[in-house]
């Protein structure tokens, strides 16, 4: 039986797909004991779904850097 | 991130800093919004990136335009006075600079050639007509208005995340790094990394909560 901390652990990893194959099953048999794990489980779901859906993009740090830098020298002139 | 890349960041932050324009609009004794262009980038990029690509679809030009969004930004400072929040005036600009991009890409010298294209991405020949009538049952435009909500709504939380939890997050699952890559970057260890990540998760739980989730 594992912790319910445990199994939010795995359930975290299961939403980037890096839980292995007994985790996975540790933590269903943890949310079939657990409702409160149950709930936390399918809203983390969820938000997977969501951050899927929305299509998602960003910057990265070192583009977000060359920003910076760019808007200090604008600054200074 | 490397310890120098560090370094090198908070230098140019403090740089920032110091010439930074800060304006006091306390006159009236109101609490009013000040700018705050040192934490620009860091609060506000991806939100106005995100914003930028759903209305020019091409990476680069996004950038570009959130780029000069917070230039105009800091030209225009002056002109603040603080009764919108300082993400509210940053989101008008970009609307600006986004019709002044579509504006130029459709000046004379755009329009002197005619630019009739089949269809957008290729050129061969084909029923127009069928293909052009717009299918009743299609979701997509209703969806893809729907998703840039939820997009904006998400980038909204994130900023409002602590700065290391916000950068975890964003590089696990918007920029999909493993979690490896994002250990080496940061300097952190695999549990270290995982409680970070359930800390973002449960705060946008909460945060996206009455809006987003069915239950």
């Amino acid at each position: 039986m594992i912790s319910c901390e445990k199994a939010a652990l795995i359930c975290n990893k299961t939403q980037y797909r890096e839980a292995t194959f007994m985790e996975k099953m540790k933590l269903r048999l943890h949310l079939f004991m657990c409702k409160a794990c149950a709930g936390f489980s399918s809203k983390n779901a969820q938000l997977t779904t969501l951050c899927e859906k929305a299509h998602l993009k960003g910057l990265s740090e070192k583009e977000k850097l060359k920003m910076k830098q760019e808007l200090l020298k604008n600054n200074q002139r | 991130m490397t310890a120098r890349k560090y370094n090198e960041r908070n230098e140019n932050m403090q740089v920032i800093k110091s010439n930074s324009i800060t304006f006091d609009c306390d006159e009236k004794g109101m609490t009013l919004n000040k700018l705050h262009p040192d934490t620009w980038v860091d609060s506000y990029a991806d939100y106005l990136f995100n914003y930028a690509i759903s209305r020019v679809s091409d990476t680069e030009i996004a950038k570009d335009l959130v780029q000069e969004t917070f230039f105009a930004g800091l030209k225009s400072a002056k002109n603040y006075k603080g009764d919108a929040a300082e993400r509210t005036w940053l989101i008008a600009i970009l609307k600006r600079k986004v019709i002044d991009h579509y504006r130029k890409i459709n000046s004379k010298k755009g329009k002197a050639e005619v630019r009739m294209n089949y269809s957008a991405n290729s050129d061969g020949e084909g029923d127009w007509l069928e293909e052009q009538v717009a299918d009743p049952f299609s979701s997509f435009e209703n969806d893809a208005i729907e998703n840039e909500e939820l997009g904006m709504a998400i980038y909204d939380c994130i900023s409002k995340l602590p700065k290391k939890q916000s950068m975890v997050f964003t590089m696990k699952t918007i920029r999909g790094m493993s979690t490896e890559d994002i250990c080496k970057e940061l300097d952190i260890n695999p549990s270290n990394l995982w409680v970070m990540i359930h800390r973002a998760r449960t705060a946008l739980m909460g945060c996206l909560n009455q809006n987003w989730f069915k239950i």
